[in-house]
């Protein structure tokens, strides 16, 4: 018995899928029109997540340029300041520091003044070593540096065993207008691109869903004669179910297209103004996610426009 | 096998479309159902197939009180009867052949049985030669010709034809009548609504005449009399 069930099932599956492929060929009007503005529904989202993820990979870069430095007094003992390596090593909001002795600062130094012989000269001049040892810290968030400053100016910081700090200054303080000013620029771009993609989404959503709210009004006689002569609302509304599906595959596959020729005419644009962030690398490089985040957005608007739609109709 | 049991359709104060109805139809019969346009005999009809509830009173099918149906029985319900209608009501994008096969698809039939009954319903109403033609392509008589296949297809119990010569001129409708009455003939239950006065008189079987929502006659062998 539940073998002969499950055998039904699939064949009125079958029907159904069958019934939605000929109905989308047949209706070829309706069906360019339904593909049309779903194609310009896909088209908008595909851009503006393509948009907003290369936003956010070039904010990334930025932000990945921002960093912290603690230098120490010059009798600073390199244990010490080990210590408090180890002590940033473990405060959750820090992703990576680098120490610096005062001997590798030199050579760094010395290495990127090379071809200043005035420098040099000064720098012999002072005899010894002139410079600090001291720590680069990059925090996981620019909002973090803050708290990691505070850190090191409370008094959890590391001190020497004569009681006076070790530190000599943060250069937090100097650098936090720009912190400050980059973080929120970075929280204004991504709110406002969330806003952006919400409303685009919605507002294209809403007119996928009038298109293929008028594909079945014209369909409407169609449903009550099928609901008059004893079809029960699933195999009325499946194959409406299927075309929307199809809507969404056929135009998910069309607006990644589109996108191609969108992205490559931006490739180098965006190369020149992102300091050398190519939006179509980026397209290809993300080719597959983006497809499937346009096919999954397609299939759910169409068949949630198309259930939506019939609810109204089948009340025969 | 139907049963009104004092049915009144009040839609408001001023419009009654049935007030009171009361009478029975037994299996086999084939009943016209006369009156003017408004006199309520489309309500009548379209509480058969649980389109209309009534206001007040009982419709039976077999014994059993249609209002009473839950929703989700009314396909399976509805599969026991043929409907005809006056404008055909195929599905327009699909061939003679796919709108019979409609109606058995929806009833959950294997292809098997579908393949062997649609040529047979369509042989059976003269339109075996027109299987692959879309309704556009197919003049009134034949689309009714479809309609009356579609309807006959699933071996319903009732069939109702509502006005189904509306649309033909005399010689199509002569075709069609005849074959209502060649399905009676095979033990189907038919009611019929028409305005057609040759029709009735040829037929020669009951007619129930409706006026103002009310049952004015119904006589076993009625002529058109209005």
């Amino acid at each position: 018995m539940a073998n002969m069930s499950s055998k039904h099932y699939i064949a009125q599956f079958r029907r159904i899928s069958r019934s939605g492929f000929v109905s989308f060929w047949r209706n070829q009007t309706v069906s360019l029109a339904a593909l049309f503005a779903m194609t310009v529904t896909l088209f908008a989202i595909g851009s503006l997540m393509v948009g907003n993820t290369f936003l956010d990979a070039f904010l990334g870069t930025i932000k990945d340029k921002v960093d912290v430095t603690v230098y120490f007094v010059e009798d600073a003992q390199e244990n010490d300041i080990l210590t408090v390596q180890h002590s940033l090593d473990a405060l959750p909001e820090v992703a990576s520091t680098e120490y610096i002795s005062r001997d590798a600062a030199l050579v760094t130094f010395r290495e990127r003044h090379k071809d200043d012989a005035v420098m040099l000269a000064a720098l012999d001049e002072i005899g010894g070593n002139p410079l600090r040892a001291s720590i680069n810290i990059k925090a996981r968030e620019l909002s973090q540096y803050e708290s990691v400053t505070k850190f090191l100016e409370g008094e959890n910081a590391v001190v020497a065993p004569g009681g006076a700090s070790i530190i000599e200054k943060v250069n937090y303080r100097q650098n936090k207008l720009v912190i400050d000013r980059m973080n929120k620029l970075l929280d204004y771009s991504r709110r406002l691109g969330t806003a952006l993609v919400l409303l685009l989404s919605l507002m294209s959503v809403f007119v996928t869903f009038n298109t293929i709210s008028l594909a079945l009004y014209s369909a409407r006689e169609e449903i009550s004669v099928m609901k008059l002569v004893g079809a029960a609302n699933n195999f009325v509304r499946g194959p409406f179910l299927v075309q929307g599906a199809m809507y969404g595959v056929i135009s998910a596959l069309l607006s990644a297209a589109l996108l191609y020729p969108a992205a490559l005419w931006l490739g180098s644009i965006s190369a020149a103004a992102f300091g050398g962030l190519n939006i179509f690398t980026y397209y290809l490089a993300h080719f597959g996610r983006i497809l499937v985040s346009l096919l999954a957005s397609g299939v759910v608007i169409g068949i949630l426009s198309s259930y939506l739609a019939i609810i109204r109709y089948l009340k025969v | 096998m139907i049963v009104f049991d004092n049915v009144s359709k009040i839609y408001s104060d001023r419009s009654k479309a049935l007030d009171k109805v009361s009478f029975s139809i037994d299996p086999g019969e084939f009943v016209s159902i006369v009156g003017q346009s408004g006199a309520g005999k489309s309500t009548l009809l379209k509480m058969i197939l649980i389109e209309e509830p009534p206001t007040h009173g009982k419709v039976f099918f077999d014994k059993l009180n249609i209002q009473d149906l839950p929703r989700k029985f009314i396909p399976e319900y509805r599969r026991r009867i043929g409907s005809i209608f006056q404008d055909f009501r195929l599905l327009p994008d699909r061939t003679a052949y796919e709108n019979i096969a409609f109606a058995m698809e929806s009833a959950g039939r294997s292809e098997e049985e579908i393949e062997a009954d649609v040529p047979h319903a369509l042989d059976l109403v003269g339109l075996k030669s027109k299987m692959w033609s879309f309704p556009h392509e197919m003049s009134g008589g034949e689309k009714q010709r479809a309609a009356i296949a579609r309807a006959i297809v699933n071996q319903p119990d009732l069939i109702i034809a509502d006005e189904p010569t509306g649309n033909l001129d005399p010689i199509n409708t002569q075709e069609i009548i005849q074959i209502l009455e060649k399905i009676n003939d095979l033990g189907t239950t038919i009611i019929l609504t028409t305005h057609n006065k040759g029709v009735i008189d040829s037929l020669k079987k009951r007619v129930i005449t409706m006026e103002h929502g009310t049952i004015a006659r119904d006589d076993t062998h009625g002529k058109y009399v209005l």
